[in-house]
């Protein structure tokens, strides 16, 4: 398995597959929910302009999600 | 399965539909399609969540009543709109009546996401009509999708639709007439692990709780996904049986380690996955779109705060442009309506109620009117353009230094030009403690009425114009500065102690930016004033009468003068009874008087201060009040109004809640007079205790 990062420390542009949620009792559930699973490719769109909260786009769509959120998401980057 | 459970024994009458959707995906414009004007809004009683039914007429010519749920991403509810939905379809709301059938809205282009509630829904065993909406977009984004398979596949029909240009309309309306919807065929396995808990807590909710079985079963799902089990006001609470089942697999699970609710939550999106690669193909690998390059200006670090202060600065322009007008025309119409009366009646107390009570109390608030509604259609504007997220997302930073979310933004925003359209805006904000202290914030910010106060004040501070206008512009600027600080100090404080709870989420769409239809923006615009001028009028015009009342009686001696009657009324008596409190801060009686009479609108001070120093009201002109309140003395023969006063009084009306109509709206949004009355106390006592230091040590100074 190639490296991981967490969601959190992806650099903007970047394509990445989830590789693990760690469980919380109110973000993570609501993150699976909206299609963020083992398994889902995503891409991190940016930042906001003030560097929280980020954008990812996953299943043709755009989410929106604070940095403390991503850093539950571990990610294995896509090579470019 | 038997085809006849959709609609309940011995109801003969035609079913009733719901529409449930996804937020941003053309539900409302459905539903404005289907219904036409034959809508009703109103509220759920218990909660602030706009109920909305409308009126359908079938093929057949048999009218059908039709519930627009609120947007929902998922049915295990995580704000009080999902919450409305989830109930209404379980059946659990006792003012709605649990929907015969169900249509499910998708946005076709996003179709993986929107389907897992369909998938939720689908486990109510009601029939369901899948509405793939946006099908041009979809087809622009090189997406195809096979609409007579899926519908084989799910059992159930499916109508490819675009609602803004009322394309599958008919189609809809003819799958709505039948009277023979299916079922849907779709069955997907309940992972292993689960499924016993899944089974026993479906007895228990059958046995003890008295559901339907597939009611208790979508039920018993729910209660693993939903980790909150409290329950919003209209809900029966779990029965306890079923309550110790669900705890003791809990616990039982998270010794095992089994993440219960995400291994539900990936069976679903396992299931869903393998409907959509079988139905839909995405032709080209997901390009630049015209929103992300939209967004690519509008959330740039640099740009992105330029597009968001011109929308701003547009907002403002337009509501101080626009408004004067109208609300010029009103105050004529008003003033014509009471010499109208006048005319017609004979003088007396009666006259004087309709006159100077009624309309002089409820026409001041009607005068802000155009000013709310321009608000709503702005608020309109930026949620249905996808611009509201937007601003939630860059801003969402700094309100997290108070512990508040983007979302939050907007509403106090829209405040500084009136707090009602703010406070009915934050019905956006999920989370209700988060609301919650938004809504008892959003009065800080410095409103239009407060500023006839402020240029009345500066212009008794800087008499004539040799005082440079840097002067006077920086007064203004310190005193919404001084509100807008003291409305992020007061959320911090609020979230620290007594509304104290999780840092708020963001997990939010970005959704695509779309047209706005104006249509169905003016549609929301009316509806909304419409809700707050049917909540808050009665409210507001039993208040203008106590306060008419108040300066009307007791008569004075015949041949009194409007300034010797309002000193000996009731009012003038409040002033003098107020004055031991209010000296500490410097102000008189006769300002007391003015405190008094702007719980009506704060922009009421004006005008009774001119009652009270018997200056002519001149409209916009104050010149002569301005003189007056110069030559204003204390009865020791000190002026009144000295530099330091002026200031002490506009930082008063900075932080003192002196509108009856924003009380009457908080007690509307939060359901019970706890926390109007709460934010009533705390800002005045903070105005007070704000106003006693800013005097006091100016006294000290020697200002």
């Amino acid at each position: 398995m190639a490296a991981t990062v967490k969601l959190s420390a992806l650099p903007v542009g970047a394509s990445a597959v989830v590789r693990d949620i760690q469980k919380t009792d109110s973000s993570s559930v609501r993150l699976r929910e909206m299609g963020l699973l083992v398994g889902t490719e995503l891409t991190l769109v940016r930042c906001a302009p003030l560097g929280d909260p980020l954008e990812i786009k996953m299943r043709g769509y755009h989410l929106t999600l604070r940095k403390s959120e991503a850093s539950l998401v571990t990610v294995e980057p896509k090579e470019p | 399965m038997i085809p006849t459970a959709a609609r309940p024994p011995g109801v003969a009458k035609a079913p009733v539909y719901a529409i449930v959707g996804n937020p941003n995906c053309g539900k409302s414009t459905l539903f404005n399609a289907l219904t036409g004007l034959k809508q009703k809004v109103g509220n759920y009683p218990g909660v602030t969540v706009e109920k909305k039914t409308g009126t359908l007429y079938s093929q057949h010519g048999q009218p059908i009543t039709i519930i627009d749920l609120p947007g929902a991403y998922s049915l295990a509810a995580r704000s009080p709109d999902e919450a409305v939905t989830r109930d209404v379809l379980l059946g659990r709301r006792e003012d709605t009546a649990q929907p015969d059938r169900v249509l499910c809205i998708v946005d076709a282009t996003n179709l993986e996401r929107n389907l897992y509630l369909v998938h939720q829904v689908l486990d109510l065993g009601r029939p369901v009509i899948l509405i793939l909406n946006m099908m041009d977009l979809a087809a622009q984004a090189g997406i195809s999708i096979r609409v007579a398979r899926l519908s084989q596949m799910l059992g159930i029909p499916v109508i490819p639709c675009e609602a803004v240009n009322g394309k599958g309309i008919i189609e809809l309306k003819l799958a709505i007439s039948r009277h023979d919807l299916p079922l849907s065929r779709h069955a997907w396995d309940i992972p292993a692990p689960i499924a016993p808990a899944v089974a026993e807590l479906q007895a228990s909710l059958v046995s003890n709780g008295g559901k339907a079985p597939l009611i208790a079963r979508a039920e018993a799902l729910l209660l693993l996904t939903d980790q909150d089990s409290v329950r919003v006001a209209g809900s029966a609470p779990l029965d306890a049986k079923t309550q110790e089942i669900l705890r003791s697999w809990q616990s039982r699970w998270e010794a095992q380690g089994v993440d219960w609710a995400g291994t539900l939550v990936s069976s679903r999106y396992e299931a869903i996955g393998r409907l959509a690669s079988e139905v839909a193909q995405s032709a080209k690998p997901s390009a630049q779109t015209l929103s992300d390059r939209i967004d690519a200006v509008v959330i740039h670090p640099l740009w992105g705060w330029v597009v968001l202060a011109l929308v701003m600065t547009l907002l403002f322009f337009s509501i101080f442009k626009f408004a004067q007008a109208p609300m010029d025309w009103i105050g004529d119409g008003n003033a014509a309506l009471a010499g109208w009366i006048r005319g017609l009646m004979p003088d007396g107390d009666l006259r004087n109620l309709l006159t100077d009570g009624v309309i002089g109390g409820v026409g001041t608030i009607v005068t802000f009117l155009p000013q709310i509604l321009i608000l709503f259609f702005f608020i309109g504007l930026l949620e249905s353009t996808g611009y509201m997220a937007r601003a939630a997302f860059i801003m969402d930073r700094l309100m997290g230094h108070v512990g508040l979310n983007g979302k939050s933004f907007i509403p106090l925003l829209s405040s500084y030009a009136c707090a009602i359209p703010g406070i009915m805006a934050t019905r956006t904000i999920e989370d209700p403690k988060d609301r919650l202290v938004t809504i008892l914030v959003a009065p800080l910010m410095s409103c239009s009425a407060r500023l006839p106060v402020y240029l009345l004040m500066i212009a008794a501070l800087f008499p004539g114009p040799t005082y440079p206008i840097a002067a006077k512009v920086g007064i203004m600027v310190l005193m919404y500065a001084l509100g807008t600080i003291g409305a992020f100090g007061f959320a911090w404080l609020f979230k620290r102690t007594l509304l104290r709870g999780k840092p708020p989420l963001m997990i939010m769409e970005l959704p695509p930016y779309r047209l706005p239809r104006i249509k169905d923006v003016l549609l929301q615009m009316t509806e909304r004033a419409g809700l707050f001028l049917k909540n808050a009028g009665t409210v507001i015009l039993a208040i203008s009468i106590v306060l008419w009342l108040l300066a009307a009686y007791p008569k004075s001696p015949a041949g009194a003068t409007a300034t010797e009657q309002l000193a000996h009324s009731f009012a003038g008596r409040a002033g003098h009874l107020l004055e031991p409190v209010i000296k500490p801060i410097g102000f008189d009686w006769h300002i007391g008087i003015g405190l008094i009479s702007s719980f009506a609108a704060r922009e009421v001070f004006v005008s009774t201060m001119g009652v009270v120093f018997s200056a002519e009201s001149g409209g916009e002109d104050t010149t002569s009040l301005r003189h007056a309140l110069n030559a204003a003395r204390w009865p020791d023969g000190r002026v009144l109004f000295t530099p330091l006063v002026c200031i002490t009084l506009m930082v008063f009306y900075v932080f003192a809640m002196q509108c009856m109509s924003t009380i009457a709206v908080v007690r509307r949004e939060t359901n019970s007079w706890r926390w109007p009355l709460f934010q009533t106390a705390y800002m005045t006592g903070a105005a007070w205790i704000i106003c006693f230091i800013v005097y006091q040590s100016g006294t000290a100074l020697g200002f």
